[in-house]
Parts: C-alpha cells; structure tokens; sequence
C-alpha cells in the first residue's frame, strides 16, 4: 500500500468508527435528548418524580379555561391527556388545536404546574386564504360524513 | 499537453490564483442579482402566512443560512480530508478559507432562529437537539479556525485542521436528522429531497433564490479568501513575486 493508500484508509475506518460509537452513545441517550415527553409517558409514570420537566402535545380543542391569571388546557397526543395549569403569559401562537412544550412538575392530584409554555407550530406556510379553503374542505367533509 | 494535465494543473496555485480571480466578479455578481430578486420576492411577492402572519418572513434568511452552513461544513470537511490523504495543497488552503464563511452562517442561523423563536415559540432558546446541534456545528468551526491560528507551522496546522473538520463531520447529519430522530421545539423540514415541500409555491421560491443568493456569495468569498491565504503561503515562491499586483 502506497502511504496516501494507507491515510485514506486510516480516514474511512476512522469515520466509520466513530460513526458506530456517536450511534451508539446517541442511542443512549435517546431519553434525554428529547426535548419533551408525552402525554402517554406521563400518564404511564416515566417521567421523573418531584422533578422539572417538559411535556409536548396538541392543545385539545375546548379544553382552554381562563381563570383569573392562571390558565387551565388539556395537552393530548390523541391518546392520553395531562391537565396543565399555568399562570403568565401565553405566547402568540399559542391556540386550541395547537403544538405546546410545557416545563414544570407533576402535582401530587396529577395535573402538571407549568412554569413556562412554549408554542411549538408545525412545518406549513401558507397564506390565510389557502388556510381557510383547506378549513372549509375540511368542515364539508366533515358534515358529508354525518 | 495532455487532458489530464490539464485538469490538475489548476490544482497548483500559480494557475488557480488567476483563474479564482477571474470567476470572483461573476459568483459576486451571480449573488447580488440573486440576492435583490430574493428579497424582493421574499417581501413584496410572498405572501403572509396564516399561521405566523408577517414575523415567518425571517425564514428567507434563516433556512438559507442553516443550509449553507451545514453544506459548508462538508464541503470544508472534503477539501481537509483530500489534503490531509493526498498532501495537496491547495485543498488544506480551500479547507481553511471555507471555514469563516461557514461559521457566519452557522452564526447567522443561530441568531435569526433566536429572533424568530421568541415571538413565535416564547422563548429565544432553548437546548433542543436540533438548535444544540447547530450550536455545536459553530463550536466545531471556531474550533477549526482557532486550531489552525494556534499552530504556527502551516503543514501541522493542516494536519490538525483536518482532523476536528472530520471528526466534527457525523454532526452534519445529526443536525438535519435532530427533528426526525427526537422531538424537539423546532419543527420539521418543510422543504425536503423526499417530500413535496409544505409551503406555498411563492414563500418557496423567495426561499430558494436566497439560498442561491448565499451560495454564490460563498463561493465567491471562498475564493477571494483563498487567494489571500495562497498569497500569504507562497509570498516566498517566484510566481508570487512575478505577479504584477506584487510587482508594482
């Protein structure tokens, strides 16, 4: 083997190493490198106890009551639901039918004291008139169906 | 002379550093026109979505951008890695004038991502996998960068340059795959190789004229930095001291 030979190969198998070991060690570590966990998670106990952490899902649609400062919603993953409380400020984006990150506890009756809420909104950009036909489409498919 | 010859004699600096010079005026000219037909899209064209009403118009700096930087990334990557086997020299030279232009975006990213996260998400940052990962692609070009100046001899600066550009290379990947792999803040990827993109045709276009825009901008730099960095290396070989700008 020639000595540019030998380098190249030396840089192929050094990559594809540490390819394998960052797989590896990113597997690991799967549980805590999402940002959040979910509804299901929640309701099943694997979520650390006594502990801040995030929760993420959809704002279920009519769950949204206002009292006073506080907020009360419902974040579902179309399977399971947490109840979430938080007093602040909502952001912007921030709707029923939505994507919400919640930080904050687990309160002993099960509902998550939220401590910061973060909208999370999806990957379409589309002007308001394509939005509403797409809404109106919906709605007569939905009345069809009935 | 035959073909081959030909094709690697523009690997010598003596004849890419005229050649360089001559494309500079075009790639810079290519980004301006690019640039002013993206923007001008990207503002008056485009038209306001319905979720993120104007504020999403940062998206036509900030995708271009996280693009780049990434692509910038492997590029300089390559270029380190054909120099540190081959013990080219030129190739450790383009490696070492790709890296700032690829931290400028990867700054550029970061910084609009931030503006845009806060009055959208609520918060300016948080340590997701996709903007942690990001984050880390700028460590990983400082890092190069302040590498390279620490070693005086530039032979061993290449040596080392090379190696944290390809070890920092499974990054790449890792940042573009973050919102698939894990859930995150940061939403998906609207434009894909695999996918339609989810965007309305308009937004798309401003979208892509300015990472078109920034393209050319980079290679346009790019080269302009690489003819200083030959400059600078060979200021003691003849060609150097032949060429006109030098001689006068």
């Amino acid at each position: 083997m020639k000595p540019r030979h030998k380098r190249i190969a030396l840089i192929v198998g050094g990559l594809a190493s540490l390819s394998v070991a960052t797989y590896f060690v990113l597997h690991a570590l799967n549980s805590n490198i999402a940002l959040f966990y979910t509804p299901t998670q929640v309701v099943a106990g694997d979520v650390p106890k006594g502990r801040v952490f995030r929760i993420g899902g959809l704002v279920e649609k009519g769950s949204l009551k206002r009292n006073a400062m506080t907020v009360h919603f419902v974040v579902t993953d179309t399977a399971k639901e947490v109840e979430v409380a938080y007093t602040g400020i909502l952001p912007d984006l921030f709707a029923e039918g939505r994507g919400v990150v919640a930080q904050g506890k687990l309160a002993p009756n099960g509902e998550f004291i939220a401590s910061e809420v973060l909208a999370k909104h999806d990957a379409n950009y589309m002007p308001p008139e394509a939005k509403s036909a797409i809404d109106q489409a919906q709605e007569a498919a939905k009345t069809l169906k009935q | 002379m035959n073909p081959k010859l030909i094709t690697w004699k523009y690997a010598s600096p003596p004849y890419f550093y005229p050649l360089a010079g001559k494309m500079i005026p075009w790639f810079a000219l290519l980004a301006v026109l690019l640039g002013i037909a993206g923007l001008w899209v990207s503002f008056f064209v485009a038209p306001t979505d319905a979720q993120q009403g104007e504020g999403y118009r940062i998206i036509f700096v900030h995708v271009g951008a996280s693009w780049m930087s990434m692509f910038l990334y492997l590029v300089m990557a390559f270029w380190a890695g054909i120099g540190l086997s081959f013990n080219t020299k030129l190739s450790s030279m383009m490696a070492s004038a790709v890296a700032p232009t690829g931290a400028m975006f990867a700054f550029l990213s970061l910084w609009t991502g931030a503006l845009w996260g806060k009055p959208m998400w609520g918060t300016w940052w948080v340590w997701d996998a996709r903007l942690t990962s990001e984050l880390i692609l700028l460590f990983l070009y400082l890092g190069f960068i302040a590498l390279q100046a620490a070693i005086d001899e530039p032979r061993r600066a290449d040596k080392a340059g090379a190696i944290i550009a390809l070890v920092g290379v499974v990054n790449v990947p890792i940042i573009y795959f973050s919102v698939k792999w894990w859930n995150t803040l940061h939403q998906g990827a609207s434009v894909s190789l695999t996918q339609a993109p989810s965007m309305a045709k308009t937004m798309l276009l401003g979208m892509l004229l300015m990472a078109l825009s920034f393209w050319m901008y980079s290679i346009a730099m790019v080269l302009t930095r690489v003819r200083a960095i030959m400059l600078e290396r060979e200021r003691h070989s003849d060609w150097v001291a032949n060429l006109k700008e030098v001689r006068s």
